[in-house]
């Protein structure tokens, strides 16, 4: 080992978007922590979140927790654990005024309070309609909230690594002791020697060809954790949010139909009322419910001009006169649009030449967000089992992990407030785990294994390009296990990917040198990206059900008599294991979701 | 259509001086992004190529580059915006100003760290409101640096400054821009430190107003403007 540099630190968070660096400020008060990212970390993914961040302030209405509880557990089609729902609800609260006594600038209400909004699925007891509980910054909440962290942690000193690519856990047996990190401006392996390592690498949307995620999001952390024995949960529920930019993917919030936004169709029918998908709430019954009734239209003819896609319509024009039809007083005009939804403005005047005030927007769903993922607790500690025994000083917070309060389907804004708040209980527990813990040392040989992986790509000789692989799997991906997924199509996944396995081992980089070679970590983050794919699909083909995100068309109905449980799956040899754990239920009684 | 490219190319561990490489891409689209035709480049041609990117849809600031002679993002500019016509020529070089280390990718560190230099960081040693929720603020205080808050830290401005480039000391555009949204919020109590390093030799006095940075701004901040308030704070003590 003698070309690795070894580093040691109490703690290493790998991943600097919101739950890192959430987590970071937290650890850092007690331990000494270093947080790596493949990025700079204003550069992750949070900062592309738009629409707002859940807590039910009641800045405007009447709300409470206990609401934004009951809407999270329904809207994950009663898969959520909802012990740690309740702790999601009742900590975003407290976490969102933090947030703003950090400085984050909330747009405000005219009595100075943060200001709230509407959003899919979050619904007020007391009227029985959406009720405003999205905390927001005009459409770019996400970027104001990563912002504000990193300022705080420049504030308080935090050590980054920046542009430091972590491609392995050290762990033996039931401890970790590190990870293996490549520096990307040498391409020198390092090996950040800690008592405890938080995954907090976000997502996997790149698993498919339509997404709202970043190039980066490559599911290097699941991955990576499957590789170490670690399982992965509830993998089968994926979402697509219903309202991508058609063909780019690029997401329009959700706070658009909450400021009064509607879908139409190619006969220019708001059908999300009229067709009867959810005849209360219509346009904002939550998103898998959004996403079918938009991939429904499409197939059945009544796409715009017959085409894959629908019309998004906030012109105040076509608003307002829902408004009215409605019994609503609001009204809205151009310069609120310019307000409130500047970015999305922007984003489809780039990108498509349409001016959101005057025009549609096209739109069809795009892979979004994992609610499945590692396995954790209310405090961020990983899980092993069906048993809920924990992989003591390992840690996940944020998308990478699942906790699980998002179930089957997770609620617009609840994944802002699933990374700030245990983003935050994860960094104090793994602090509080450091006073106590000792450094093991690390195992001979700790990088060999990632190191001779490396070494195979860089010499793998087959004439295959990583592209080519990858938009195969893609397109299958996109085919088959998308908003509906039957037994036949992910079968016909799984025969895909396998072959791409084959194919995998064909690819052949140009890039031999070591200097920013992003050749070869693309190469390695496809290797990601196959993992997670095949988790997804066998997942889902076990479950013979339709429930959230996992909508069957031949398991078309939910079925709590033998699925109300959470899937565990376990990387075994070349083969895999699968396990199931129950939910916890609570409050809530299982019962059929109506929007 | 068809895109002529020429990226400007340097590999640390092979070439002892930059030079220019020509690529050739058919079957593109007007609607296609300068960082589509680079990732072509990337992943049909040569694997070699060296850029940064993540969001592609201009929200998180990777990508800035010096594309026909502007900085710019190339997954924000369209091959529409450069050209029509059978053929389109595009050259890609990195920005300006900043050690490049390899191809399109220039050492981010001293931009990173003028901007730390201005105390981006909201600070109010005050104690929280008593009943346990948020400061208040009104719309009107708010609005005041809305501007300046979109900031995504591309460098696309700071790198298209000419007194930058005179002077690498310079703090630049973009560390201003984020000292004022902080000397601007109302709820923040340190604008004197801020005002201090932004007031020293190598604070906004540098500006010679004129606009590259404004003209350069992806998220259309009025970079300009927002340096002429903090100067005008400076000139008259008042914010």
């Amino acid at each position: 080992m003698a070309q690795v540099k070894i580093h040691t630190f109490d703690a290493v968070i790998v991943g600097a978007g919101g739950a890192g660096l959430m987590a970071a400020l937290y650890a850092s008060r007690s331990a000494n922590v270093a947080v790596l990212s493949k990025l700079y970390p204003t550069r992750s993914h949070t900062g592309a979140a738009q629409g707002g961040i859940g807590a039910a302030l009641a800045n405007m209405e009447e709300d409470s927790w206990e609401w934004h509880s009951y809407d999270t557990v329904k809207g994950s089609d009663y898969l959520a654990d909802q012990d740690a729902v309740d702790v999601l609800t009742k900590e975003a609260i407290n976490t969102v005024v933090e947030l703003e006594h950090m400085g984050l600038p909330f747009d405000r209400f005219p009595n100075g309070k943060i200001s709230q909004r509407r959003f899919g699925g979050h619904m007020s007891k007391t009227t029985g309609r959406p009720v405003m509980r999205a905390c927001h910054a005009a459409d770019r909440t996400g970027h104001m909230i990563l912002q504000t962290l990193y300022q705080q942690c420049i504030k308080n000193e935090v050590n980054f690594f920046d542009e430091f690519h972590v491609v392995d856990l050290i762990r033996v047996d039931d401890t970790v002791r590190g990870v293996v990190a490549i520096e990307i401006a040498t391409g020198e392996f390092h090996i950040f020697h800690s008592k405890a390592v938080m995954f907090a690498t976000g997502g996997w949307g790149r698993v498919w060809e339509v997404t709202s995620n970043a190039h980066s999001l490559t599911g290097d952390g699941p991955a990576i954790a499957l590789r170490r024995g670690i399982p992965l949960q509830d993998m089968e529920f994926f979402q697509f949010h219903p309202t991508g930019i058609f063909k780019l993917g690029i997401l329009i919030t959700e706070g658009v139909r909450g400021e009064g936004g509607v879908l139409i169709n190619g006969e220019g029918e708001r059908f999300m009322g009229v067709r009867g998908y959810a005849p209360n709430v219509k346009d904002l019954a939550s998103r898998d419910v959004v996403s079918r009734a938009i991939y429904l239209e499409i197939k059945a003819g009544r796409g715009i001009n017959g085409q894959k896609y629908v019309h998004l319509d906030v012109t105040p024009e076509t608003v307002n006169r829902y408004y009215e039809e409605d019994g609503e007083d609001r009204r809205i005009d151009r310069a609120y649009i310019e307000a409130k939804l500047p970015d999305i403005a922007d984003f489809t005047r780039t990108y498509l030449g349409v001016d959101p005030v005057t025009e549609p927007m096209p739109v069809q769903p795009t892979a979004h967000y994992g609610m499945g993922g590692i396995p954790t607790d209310v405090h961020g500690r990983v899980l092993l089992d069906a048993q809920k025994n924990p992989l003591p000083g390992f840690y996940a917070a944020g998308e990478v992990a699942c906790v699980s309060v998002h179930g089957a389907n997770r609620l617009g804004t609840n994944s802002l407030t699933d990374l700030v708040v245990f983003g935050k209980l994860a960094g104090k527990d793994m602090a509080n785990y450091c006073q106590t813990a000792e450094l093991l040392p690390l195992p001979d040989g700790a990088a060999d294994d990632v190191m001779a992986e490396f070494d195979r790509i860089r010499n793998s000789g087959g004439g295959v390009k990583t592209y080519e692989v990858r938009n195969k799997m893609q397109v299958s991906m996109t085919e088959n296990v998308s908003v509906f997924r039957t037994e036949e199509t992910m079968k016909q996944a799984l025969e895909d990917l396998e072959a791409l396995r084959d194919e995998y081992q064909k690819v052949e980089i140009q890039d031999k040198g070591k200097v920013f070679n992003s050749d070869i970590l693309e190469a390695w983050e496809l290797g990601c990206l196959l993992d997670t794919a095949e988790v997804t699909t066998v997942s889902g083909l076990a479950r013979t059900e339709s429930r959230g995100a996992h909508a069957r068309d031949d398991y078309t109905e939910r079925d709590d008599e033998n699925w109300l449980m959470h899937t565990l799956y376990y990387k075994e040899g070349d083969g895999y294991r699968l396990d199931y754990k129950p939910v916890t239920l609570g409050r809530y009684e299982p019962k059929p979701r109506v929007y | 259509m068809q895109a002529q490219l020429r990226i400007r190319r340097y590999n640390p561990e092979k070439d002892t001086s930059g030079y220019w490489g020509e690529y050739t891409l058919n079957n593109i689209n007007p609607n296609d992004s300068v960082l589509d035709l680079l990732h072509r480049v990337k992943w049909e041609i040569d694997g070699t190529l060296a850029l940064r990117r993540s969001c592609a849809h201009g929200v998180c600031g990777s990508d800035a580059f010096r594309i026909n002679g502007t900085n710019m993002l190339a997954c924000k500019t369209l091959v529409s915006r450069l050209g029509a016509g059978e053929t389109v020529k595009i050259q890609v070089e990195p920005i300006l100003g900043l050690r490049v280390i390899k191809d399109l990718i220039v050492d981010m560190e001293p931009f990173m760290n003028h901007y730390k230099s201005v105390l981006p960081y909201f600070i109010n040693d005050e104690a929280a409101p008593e009943n346990g929720r948020e400061r208040l603020q009104s719309q009107e205080d708010r609005a005041r640096f809305d501007d300046t808050t979109k900031c995504i830290l591309c460098a696309a401005c700071t790198t298209s400054c000419p007194s930058f480039w005179a002077n690498e000391r310079y703090i630049g555009p973009a560390a201003i821009v984020n000292a004022h949204r902080f000397i601007f919020d109302s709820r923040d109590q340190a604008p004197e430190k801020r005002l201090a390093v932004v007031g020293d030799t190598f604070g906004v006095w540098r500006c010679r107003t004129n606009f590259n940075c404004t003209n350069a701004c992806p998220r259309e901040i009025e970079i300009t403007k927002a340096i002429a308030e903090v100067k005008k704070v400076l000139a008259t003590g008042e914010i």
